[in-house]
Order: structure tokens, then C-alpha cells, then sequence
């Protein structure tokens, strides 16, 4: 059988570190702050929760190192695109780039290796069930994302930021301080996201490792039109390409075409569902 | 001190580099090393008689990304598929040199334009996801790159693989087959091929009117269009442009040392990346894309010096490089005197 429960299970454990970036893509997106640096955000949570959890012994020290870390780094895009009004595209491209250069330096200069650290005293994340407790906690992030944009006022307003700035502020809502929270929480997001990756699905951290997850979040964010369910949904089937690339690899299938799957699924997604949009509507989708 | 270079100084440019430089200081300061010593190393490491050879190879690579990337960005698009692009074109030359039976210069000629077209065609199909399928430029490209650097990858590895060699490479091209290279140096008549691209773009872009489209689309894409600037077939355009000279990049690094593709050495070093960085900070401009390229080039080549003789790693100037970009997209500059200095001047 190809496909199985163990298919699905692995399917489900690589889009943990997709789903948890893309939500924090989201509520960026709704809040109108367009997030490409979610790649960085991520590979600095990868590094941060490794560093930490082998200097500490605590696996939950270094995911909640990683948090902060990345939270802290989402500053850059927070102050930069929010407050001072830069390019927030250019930023993001700016700040994947640094999280690339600053985890090699620091690979260099804390571990004296380059390429990979891997140390066998390095403690991975625990499984509940078959998922780290990190899984379960992005499958809850979906729903409480969902509730609280659909139904809290906290969501509502952020919506309002995001579509009209003007009429917000008018009521009184503060649009900058949306905006900052809700990169803030991407900037958690990635960074739990970046723990999960390198803690949970490996227990490693090497050069580059998200290698692109960051950005197919950002495709997740576009694909599931920003709604948390739909961003479920888009993350599904990035990891059902990512497992199917597994299995298939272990048919015989050269490993290059099994890493170029997802891309390839994604975009073929991307496709579908913009075709379909656009035939159905004629009005702009929610991603600009 | 006249205005213009009072200006000069205060633009959010000279701020960033300046920013850049400063905190690559506190990183040096933090790992113990002298940052006057670690800066000398670089800049005698990579202008010295030793290291500008490879500066200027470097540089070829780097200008030949930043401009592929430059040209699309004037018009304000952004090009982020780069290294599939460069690949392309670079395991298309390859193919080209090693199988077209024709005397060494024109199978150089060939395997150039080869690769060129092949990057080109990529770049477009990428364009066209945008016009007619309306996935956003910047998605599609990146998207795209992946499958492109696997498929160059699988073929340097299985079909065209070197018999006998653990590497994966493809054979040496045939004797004759190579770019002609100035005196013992590996800098080859490729950084002319770059250097007469990047004067082609600065003459587009100063005197033909396709040259104001573009700038024009840049500034405001709304106004160009009610102007009658034809925007996909611009986008086409430019895409076509930017994906030939990245092909060009990747067939010029194969059709010199060590004359064959060798699997990720066209993209290990980030040319699309440190291209990209450079067409940023010049923001597209010709004749600042062409010094913001080779400030980069003496950056990772001096890097690497400053690692020899420092022990500080050399991917501290790529820390250089995203910081320089991070101040500079966040429009940071120099605070404005606001003492009576100005009102002299006007």
C-alpha cells in the first residue's frame, strides 16, 4: 500500500514546522504586514532551540529560547515596515538572508563546526502519541487562530487594521500596535516552528536547514487565502508531497526529484486554486 | 564641502554601509577578535596581488547575478529564481561544449548563447505564471528554482556523470572549449562579456525610451500603465532579459576553471544571493550596481583572508552584507541637522 497511515503519519509531522510558520504568515497578512521573512524567522528558531537545549540539557528551554529569539528578530521587520515605513518585501529578502549568515557564523564560533552540528547528548523533543507535543500545539494554534479572528474582538480589529488602516485608527484602534503583535506572534510562531524542525522532526541543526520550508509557508499564507483553516489545509499537502517524496525515494526514485516534489506540488496548487479564483471571481483575493 | 557630497553623505546609503560596518565591529569585538585587523585582512586579502584575481572572478559572478536581478527590479519586479536560472544555463553549456561537434571557439560561442536561451526560457515561464496565471512573480520564480537545481543536480550526478570520479561532475569540456583567461589568472574574457552587459544596461537605461519605461514602471506602475506602458509584455521582457544574462553567469562559470558543471558550485557560493543584495543596495541603478557588486566580491573574497589570518569565520561578511540591506530598507538615515547650516546653502 503507498498509501497508508504511516504515509499520512509522516505526512502530518512535516507540515508541523510549515503549519506553525504559515500561521504566524497569517495573521500578518490580516493584519497587512506582507511576512517573507519567515524563512529567517524559522532557521533562527532552529539554531536558537539546538544552542540552547545543548547548553541547558532541556529540550523546552530551547524551544522557548527559540520563541524568543525569533520574536525578538521579528523586531527588525516590526520596526522597520511598521514604524519607519520601509519596504517590508526588502526586508523580509534582508532578514533571510542575516538568519542564514548569522546561524553559520555562530555554528563557527559556538560549536568551532561547520556544515552540521549533531551531538549525541542532544535532546530531541518527546512524542505524545505519535506527534511532540509541538504538533498538537500548532493543530490547537489552528483552531484558536480561526475563533479568534472569526469571533474575538482582538481578531476582529486585526482584520480591520489590515483592510482599512484609516477607518480603524478612526475607531480608536490602534494600527501600529496590531501590526506589532501580530508580527511578534509570527516571530513566536516561526520560532516554535524552527524548534519543531530541529528538535522534533531531527534532532540536529544544520547550515540552511529549513531550505525553503519558510517559504512555502509564505505560498500556505497565499494558497489558504490567509484563513487558518485553509493555511491547514495548504500545509497538508506540502507534507503529503514531502512523505510521498519519501516513500517514493525508497522505490528507487533519485533523491532529486523527491526534494523537488513539493515545490513542484505547491506551485501546481498555487495554479489550481488561482485559476479557480479567478474564474469564480473577478475581485482581488485576499493576498494582494 | 559642496551640497551634492553633503547629501551623498547623509543618504540612507552611505548610513547603511557605514551601519554594516559598525556592527560587523561589535561582531568581531564579541568574538574577541580586533575588528581593525580582521577589516585590514579583508580589504589586503581581497585587493592585494594575491587575492584580486579572484576578486575579479568573483566579481564576475556577483555583477552578472546583480544585474540579471537589477533589471527586472528598475521595473519592480522581483526576480528571486535565480539560481535555477544560473544552473540552467550553466548544465546547458555544459551539455553544449561537451557534445557539439564544432571547433573551440564557436562551440564557445554556441554553449554561451545555449545557455543564455536556456535561462531565458526559464525566467519566462516564471513570468508567465504571473500574467497568466496570476501567481505574484516573486513566488513563482522561487518556486521554480528548486525543481531546476535538482534537475541539473540529478543530471551531474547520473547521466552525465564523470565515469570513474566519486564527484559529481560531469567530464572536462573538450580541449579548445574554454573562455581565453587573462595571463596565469583564472579571471576570464567572462568578466568582459559582464562588463559590456552592464554597460548595455546602463545605455538602455539612460537613453532609450524602453530604458524610461522601465524606470518608470519602477516608480509607479499605476501611472506607466495609464501611460500606455504594456505591462506583461514588459514583465516578459525583462524577465527574458534577466533569465539570459543569469545563464550567462552559469555559462560562463562552466566554460571556465575547471571547465566542466560541477553539482553546487554554481550556487554554493550565493551569486544569486549576494547579486540580489548588490541590485538592492544600488537599488537597480547601472553604475551603483556594478560597485555595489564588487564591494560584495571584496567582501567574500576578503572573508575568506580574514578567516585565514584571523580565525574569525568568513561568514561574517554575510552578515555584513544582510545587515547593510536590513538599515537600508528600513529608509534609516542620518538625522538632519536642523541648525541654520541649510538656510546658508539656499
Amino acid at each position: 500500500m503507498f498509501f497508508d497511515a504511516d504515509l499520512l503519519t509522516s505526512a502530518l509531522r512535516a507540515l508541523t514546522p510549515i503549519l506553525l510558520a504559515a500561521l504566524g504568515g497569517a495573521l500578518c497578512e490580516r493584519a497587512g504586514v506582507f511576512n517573507i521573512g519567515l524563512e529567517g524567522m524559522m532557521l533562527l528558531g532552529c539554531f536558537t532551540s539546538v544552542a540552547t537545549c545543548w547548553f541547558t540539557g532541556s529540550p523546552w528551554l530551547g524551544v522557548l529560547a527559540a520563541a524568543l529569539a525569533s520574536a525578538a528578530y521579528s523586531l527588525i521587520l516590526a520596526v522597520g515596515a511598521v514604524t519607519l515605513r520601509g519596504d517590508a518585501v526588502v526586508l523580509g529578502i534582508a532578514m533571510n538572508l542575516l538568519a542564514v549568515g548569522l546561524t553559520s557564523f555562530l555554528l563557527r564560533t559556538v560549536f568551532g563546526v561547520q556544515g552540521t552540528f549533531d551531538d549525541p547528548a542532544l535532546a530531541g523533543l518527546p512524542l505524545v502519541g505519535a506527534f511532540t507535543p509541538l504538533a498538537w500545539l500548532a493543530w490547537a494554534a489552528v483552531a484558536v487562530a480561526a475563533l479568534l479572528l472569526s469571533r474575538h474582538v482582538w481578531g476582529l480589529r486585526l482584520r480591520g487594521v489590515g483592510e482599512a488602516p484609516e477607518a480603524a485608527a478612526t475607531l480608536g484602534v490602534n494600527p501600529a500596535a496590531y501590526r506589532y503583535g501580530a508580527v511578534l506572534l509570527s516571530g513566536v510562531l516561526c520560532g516554535l516552528a524552527g524548534a519543531q524542525l530541529a528538535l522534533g522532526n531531527v534532532t540536529l541543526f544544520s547550515q540552511n536547514m529549513t531550505a525553503g520550508r519558510g517559504w512555502i509557508a509564505v505560498v500556505a499564507v497565499m494558497l489558504g487565502r490567509a484563513l487558518p483553516v485553509g493555511v491547514l489545509l495548504a500545509a497538508l499537502l506540502f507534507g503529503l508531497a514531502e512523505a510521498a517524496g519519501f516513500r517514493l525515494q525508497g522505490l528507487g526514485l533519485p533523491q532529486q526529484a523527491t526534494d523537488a516534489a513539493p515545490y513542484v506540488v505547491t506551485l501546481g496548487a498555487l495554479f489550481l486554486t488561482t485559476a479557480r479564483r479567478r474564474r469564480t471571481r473577478s475581485a482581488p483575493g485576499v493576498v494582494s | 564641502m559642496n551640497e551634492r557630497v553633503r547629501g551623498a553623505l547623509r543618504s540612507p546609503l552611505t548610513f547603511s554601509v557605514l551601519a554594516g560596518v559598525v556592527v560587523g565591529a561589535l561582531f568581531l569585538v564579541g568574538t574577541g577578535a580586533d575588528p581593525v585587523a580582521a577589516y585590514t585582512a579583508v580589504l589586503t586579502g581581497s585587493l592585494g596581488p594575491d587575492g584580486i584575481g579572484a576578486t575579479l572572478t568573483t566579481a564576475t559572478s556577483v555583477l552578472g547575478m546583480a544585474l540579471a536581478l537589477a533589471v527586472p527590479l528598475r521595473a519592480g519586479l522581483i526576480n528571486l529564481g535565480g539560481d535555477g536560472q544560473l544552473v540552467l544555463g550553466g548544465i546547458t553549456a555544459a551539455v553544449t561544449g561537451l557534445y557539439v561537434p564544432l571547433p573551440g571557439p564557436l562551440a564557445v560561442a554556441l554553449a554561451l548563447l545555449a545557455g543564455m536561451a536556456a535561462g531565458a526560457g526559464y525566467a519566462v515561464l516564471a513570468a508567465l505564471c504571473e500574467t497568466r496565471l496570476g501567481v505574484p512573480l516573486l513566488v513563482s520564480s522561487l518556486l521554480l528554482s528548486y525543481p531546476a537545481v535538482s534537475l541539473a543536480s540529478y543530471l551531474a550526478r547520473y547521466p552525465l556523470k564523470e565515469p570513474g570520479s566519486s564527484l559529481p561532475q560531469t567530464r572536462a569540456l573538450p580541449d579548445g572549449v574554454a573562455l581565453a583567461s587573462f595571463g596565469g589568472s583564472t579571471v576570464t574574457v567572462g568578466l568582459v562579456l559582464v562588463v559590456l552587459a552592464a554597460a548595455a544596461y546602463w545605455f538602455t537605461d539612460r537613453r532609450t525610451a524602453l530604458g524610461y519605461e522601465i524606470r518608470m514602471t519602477g516608480l509607479n506602475s499605476r501611472f506607466s500603465a495609464y501611460a500606455g506602458v504594456e505591462r506583461r509584455g514588459l514583465t516578459l521582457k525583462l524577465m527574458s532579459v534577466s533569465g539570459a544574462v543569469a545563464g550567462l553567469v552559469g555559462a560562463v562559470g562552466v566554460l571556465s576553471f575547471p571547465y566542466r558543471f560541477v553539482d553546487g558550485s554554481l550556487t554554493g557560493p550565493g551569486y544569486t544571493w549576494t547579486g540580489l543584495t548588490a541590485a538592492l543596495l544600488a537599488a537597480a541603478a547601472p553604475l551603483g550596481t556594478v560597485v555595489a557588486s564588487f564591494f560584495f566580491a571584496v567582501l567574500q573574497v576578503g572573508g575568506l583572508a580574514m578567516e585565514r589570518t584571523t580565525e574569525v569565520p568568513r561568514e561574517l561578511t554575510q552578515v555584513l552584507q544582510a545587515v547593510v540591506i536590513v538599515f537600508l530598507a528600513a529608509r534609516l538615515r542620518l538625522p538632519r541637522r536642523r541648525s541654520g547650516r541649510r538656510k546658508e546653502v539656499v
